[in-house]
């Protein structure tokens, strides 16, 4: 116990910074994953395209890669600078939208074509179609696959640390320089992944029951 | 490359036989004659291989006669004290070479020891699980790590430095570090504590080598790289053109050789070492970091 209550400051950043990249990831992922999934049944050519090559050319590149061009390639571009917060938020979350537009197109490949069909024939525009009849069913069948995308997100923020973000994955060469047991501190590192894990695990199974349909 | 090592390495330990018969093992030699040998790979004629050491309750030492090879923990990416040449696979640098010299006091020349590069948050792991004999690269003695390890020595003592683009004139010492000089340093290692704690609006980065901060330097990301003196100065000395070292140290590093907690013998071996060998650490000095005009002398083990 010592390993955390004699570096609150440390695991308090560390957890912080942990769950920043997360929710922010998380929620950049989902809004960008919509967009995407959507553009990958567009009625639009073009924008098929361009979605099947988002996800194609993003899920193919290691995570650490994108972070690699993130942290190391973006502040060359002469653009406003960022955290390496920011960035890493940035990088997490445009490569877990590939996973999440695919997750999405998935579910809404669950809802029958009739409903595409009758959503057009009361003359919705592709939009409407969407964001009133497609998704809404979609999002109900994803929640299984969509929380295991999260929790893999989670675990991936532990990538952050090679990249100049204190965050779990860092905290063992923080306090090995303080002089803790390497061991220790990752099990304790195991141990916060495991309950955040959990955490998302019961959303998984809330979500389930209440917005359970019947087929 | 690895057999024509290997054939150097039998030349280097036949002639260190012959030249056992003629004196004491373990004494000082001629400085000036490794001077021949640098072109060589890993030179280490400038101290005479010692036969015949006895080392009794040292649990360490027992496992080195057993698998006949000292497995050394090193760094490999600090120019000057532990530098590996990827083209040549040659190691140099001051700490490789005190390394070197407790292996032939102990008994061991260069083809009998076995070089692991260990980074520095995973040095008391290797350590405590007996993947290494020990340890000799760049490593802060410090109460905390006493905890689960021992030190013998020091052998060094530097502090924390500065180094920055040859061309940059406002940040001259720790001082003139603001809000917008952004400092970079090994992930969680001390100088990135020391600065994180001590000038909390100066925002940092970390990457895991030094090397890397060192590029992040050339590329103009990060205004400065903070750790040791003695390794900035290894890294300004590599690149005299864009690099430099400012300031003076601003605390105290004490470099120790990392051993197994429980191994008082060979702690005692090596201090002891340190002591009679004024001469060979002289020399080891002035042949890795001589050149770098830092003044350093030996400092008196603990």
């Amino acid at each position: 116990m010592d390993v955390i209550f004699g570096n609150l400051d440390l695991w308090g950043e560390a957890l912080r910074n942990t769950l920043l990249i997360f929710f922010g990831g998380a929620v950049l992922a989902l809004i960008l994953g919509f967009v995407v999934g959507a553009m990958r049944v567009a009625p639009v050519p073009i924008a098929r395209v361009v979605g099947t090559l988002y996800v194609n050319l993003i899920r193919n590149t290691p995570l650490t890669l994108v972070f690699f061009f993130f942290i190391f390639g973006y502040p060359q571009l002469g653009l406003p600078k960022l955290s390496t917060t920011v960035l890493g938020i940035l990088a997490i979350g445009i490569y877990t939208a590939t996973y999440v537009a695919e997750v999405i197109r998935a579910g809404i490949n669950t809802v029958p074509v009739g409903q595409a069909e009758a959503a057009r024939a009361i003359g919705l525009p592709f939009g409407q179609v969407m964001t009133l009849v497609i998704l809404p069913q979609a999002f109900r069948s994803v929640v299984p696959p969509m929380m295991s995308v999260f929790i893999a997100l989670l675990k991936n923020t532990t990538v952050a640390a090679g990249f100049s973000v204190l965050e779990l994955g860092a905290i063992r060469s923080f306090l090995s320089e303080r002089g803790e047991n390497a061991l220790v501190v990752l099990l304790w590192v195991a141990v916060i992944f495991v309950v955040l894990v959990l955490l998302l695990s019961w959303l998984q199974r809330y979500l389930e029951n209440k917005w359970r349909i019947a087929r | 490359m690895r057999r024509t090592r290997t054939l150097a390495g039998i030349g280097i330990a036949a002639a260190a036989l012959l030249a056992l018969t003629a004196c004491n093992s373990g004494s000082p030699s001629d400085p000036g004659a490794g001077t021949g040998g640098d072109e060589g790979g890993g030179d280490s004629t400038w101290f005479e291989v010692a036969s015949d050491v006895q080392l009794e309750g040292s649990p360490t030492f027992d496992a080195i006669q057993k698998r006949d090879k000292v497995v050394i923990g090193v760094k490999e990416d600090q120019p000057g004290l532990g530098f590996l040449d990827v083209t040549t696979g040659e190691r140099t640098g001051f700490d490789v070479d005190i390394a070197r010299w407790i292996a032939a006091s102990l008994g061991y020349d260069e083809d009998k020891i076995e070089f692991k590069a260990i980074a520095s948050a995973n040095r008391e792991q290797a350590i405590v699980n007996g993947d290494i004999d020990y340890y000799v690269g760049t490593y802060s003695i410090t109460d905390k790590r006493k905890e689960q390890i021992a030190f013998a020595g020091p052998y060094f003592i530097t502090g924390q430095g500065l180094l920055v683009a040859a061309d940059n004139e406002d940040i001259k010492s720790e001082a003139d570090l603001t809000a917008d000089t952004t400092v970079c340093s090994a992930t969680g290692s001390t100088p990135i504590q020391n600065i994180r704690d001590n000038y909390p609006d100066v925002p940092t980065k970390e990457f895991d080598l030094y090397s890397a901060c060192v590029e992040a330097l050339l590329s103009g990301e990060v205004q400065a790289v903070t750790t040791d003196q003695a390794i900035l100065i290894g890294y300004a000395a590599q690149d005299p053109d864009n690099l430099k070292v400012v300031g003076e140290p601003f605390t105290e590093e004490r470099y120790g050789v990392g051993l197994a907690k429980d191994d008082a013998a060979l702690q005692e071996f090596i201090n002891t070492m340190f002591t009679d060998g004024g001469d060979i650490w002289q020399a080891i000095f002035d042949k890795n970091l001589g050149t770098s005009g830092i003044e350093v002398s030996q400092p008196t083990v603990d």
